[in-house]
């Protein structure tokens, strides 16, 4: 019991700072959007950490579907549909949809084929956002203002924003480590760990890492959705191959083991790179070498640290 | 003579111009203990292969139960309750011992597109977990990751998770491979303990235990069956002793 209670400990303290933020003097207007852009991020990581912890299917295509989930929310503000009762379940569902049939051909392969066919589909989603004149092509698409919630304007509000992510944050850190103690999730396991034992129990591994990379697109989808009312704009550079990049450095950096790696390492490099940023110009000079430490000595990610002292 | 669970129909496997598995036929009778010997090379992992479902035949037929599975892959043959051991050791390193074997109960037990309970608290496949690893004496060590045990207790771990899965046939893929004196006592304790409750099929290097457990031996040679018998049969078969025993006993 008191194993669970420790393990539970790291992701209670960072969710209640989380909640706490705007009262700890983090109430303004820049800190607020920072906070919302990293547990938007940490969504999407999420949704990466499915995939590659959960799978051990390794990715490079994440940025595609949190792409897709934005676009959804500029064809239905397009069409003058911005009720965010409708929009969300779209974008989740475009999202999944996309990542069920990519998916359903990238899997036929493993391996470093799997990244390829993942990178080559999110650039294929790139592409296309480009090439879409009616909504601002290269230039992206400016929102008339985020989604309404049955018919109400509350996502405007900066604190009910701040919750809102929050909220979804959490739900689909839970959702996450739900799956993964499933029976579903168990299977997932199983065939990450060694494929052939999972195949001679009975398991194909196949439909068990399809429908989780359908629903790692879902969850994509909803950090798309989340984004584009966050920054009220959408454009190509959402999907662009770098940002799945960002992703699985997330995902990496806050460590395989466990699904609050992704939060973890995505509130790490979200913040991070802001702080850098007002030290210097050159920042990124700071930031590279420090990554490179961080996966050579934090073998476990950032969550193995915080169990090893913890 | 009673229906053979599993019945091999001229078996052959060419890689290049090499027939590994040149035209096998053989058969496991329910309860039955059935070995397969032959020196190194002689095909055996080639045609352990073809009967777990991991290699497809050129041609002939793997008839399972009374179905030609001979198109089936390794998973679908294993829902049919063919189990199969590795002869390296291949249980689930980060998983615990009962968990192993609960991943084996939990393919016969339903869907496992389940999403919202948390498996190990599911209290009908763990108590068959358990049944399967005290059965090969590992109760006590169901807790422990599987990567923690010790060589020894991974095989017997294998041989659970084989038998949590309720198979119809074991296929045993030298389950005393590595194994020093000790364990290779306790094992084949183990072996002689399902014995005429099980079907298997025995593919293994240590001769004492085969003869000592084996209802039939089949000795395969450059990919023939060159003898099938009771094992004092196969001990005075004259091709067998030159093909085989004879280069044990110079050795």
């Amino acid at each position: 019991m008191t194993g669970a209670l420790r393990a539970a400990a790291l992701p209670l303290l960072v969710f209640g700072l989380l909640a706490a933020a705007p009262f700890l003097g983090l109430g303004a207007g820049w800190a607020m959007t920072l906070l919302a852009r990293a547990m938007i991020l940490g969504i999407a990581a999420l949704s990466l950490w499915l995939v590659v912890g959960g799978a051990g299917l390794v990715s490079l295509g994440q940025a595609a579907m949190l792409g897709i989930g934005a676009y959804a929310v500029v064809v239905l503000d397009a069409a003058g549909v911005t009720e965010a009762l409708v929009v969300t379940p779209v974008a989740i569902g475009a999202a999944a949809l996309f990542a069920l049939a990519t998916g359903a051909v990238a899997m036929r392969t493993g391996g470093v084929s799997f990244i390829m066919i993942t990178l080559a589909f999110g650039q294929m989603a790139f592409f296309t956002a480009s090439s879409l004149a009616i909504y601002g092509g290269d230039d992206g698409y400016t929102l008339y203002g985020r989604s309404t919630v049955a018919g109400a304007r509350w996502m405007q509000d900066r604190l009910a924003f701040h919750y809102l992510c929050l909220g979804l944050l959490l739900g689909s850190f839970l959702l996450c480590r739900m799956l993964l103690a499933s029976r579903f999730g168990r299977v997932l396991r199983a065939a990450r760990e060694n494929a052939l034992r999972a195949q001679a129990v009975g398991f194909e591994p196949y439909p068990y890492r399809l429908v989780a990379y359908a629903i790692a697109g879902g969850i994509a989808g909803l950090a798309g959705f989340l984004l584009a009312n966050a920054t009220e704009f959408v454009a190509p550079s959402f999907l662009a191959w770098q940002r799945s990049g960002d992703l699985l450095f997330m995902v990496i950096l806050g460590g395989l083991g466990s699904p609050f790696g992704a939060v973890l390492g995505a509130l790490a490099i979200v913040l991070l790179e802001e702080w850098l940023g007002h030290l210097t110009q050159h920042w990124r000079l700071i930031f590279g070498p420090l990554l490179v430490l961080a996966v050579l000595f934090l073998r476990g990610g950032l969550v193995g640290l915080g169990r090893r002292h913890g | 003579m009673v229906e053979p669970i599993l019945r091999l129909d001229g078996l052959r496997k060419r890689f290049g111009g090499l027939a590994v598995t040149d035209g096998v036929s053989l058969e496991v009778a329910p309860g039955e203990i059935h070995a397969v010997i032959g020196p190194n090379g002689a095909g055996k992992t080639t045609l352990i292969h073809q009967v777990s479902g991991t290699l497809r035949p050129d041609a002939g037929r793997v008839v399972f139960a009374g179905q030609d599975v001979t198109a089936l892959p390794l998973a679908r043959r294993a829902r049919l309750g063919l189990a199969r051991s590795f002869q390296i050791t291949a249980v689930l390193p980060g998983f615990t011992a009962l968990e192993n074997a609960a991943l084996a109960v939990q393919a016969r037990s339903g869907s496992s597109f389940r999403f919202l309970r948390a498996a190990a608290t599911e209290a009908a496949l763990n108590r068959e977990a358990r049944a399967a690893l005290d059965q090969v004496g590992l109760g006590p060590r169901a807790g422990m990751p599987a990567g923690a045990l010790s060589h020894g207790e991974r095989r017997q771990l294998e041989l659970a998770i084989a038998l949590a899965m309720r198979p119809r046939l074991l296929l045993l893929d030298e389950p005393l491979a590595g194994a020093g004196p000790e364990e290779t006592e306790r094992l084949v304790g183990l072996l002689r303990g399902l014995r005429g409750r099980y079907a298997i099929l025995l593919v293994e290097h240590d001769m004492g235990a085969v003869f000592a457990l084996a209802d039939r031996i089949s000795v395969l040679v450059y990919g023939r069956v060159i003898a099938t018998g009771a094992p004092a049969a196969i001990r005075a078969d004259p091709a067998v002793r030159a093909a085989y025993l004879g280069e044990e006993e110079a050795a």
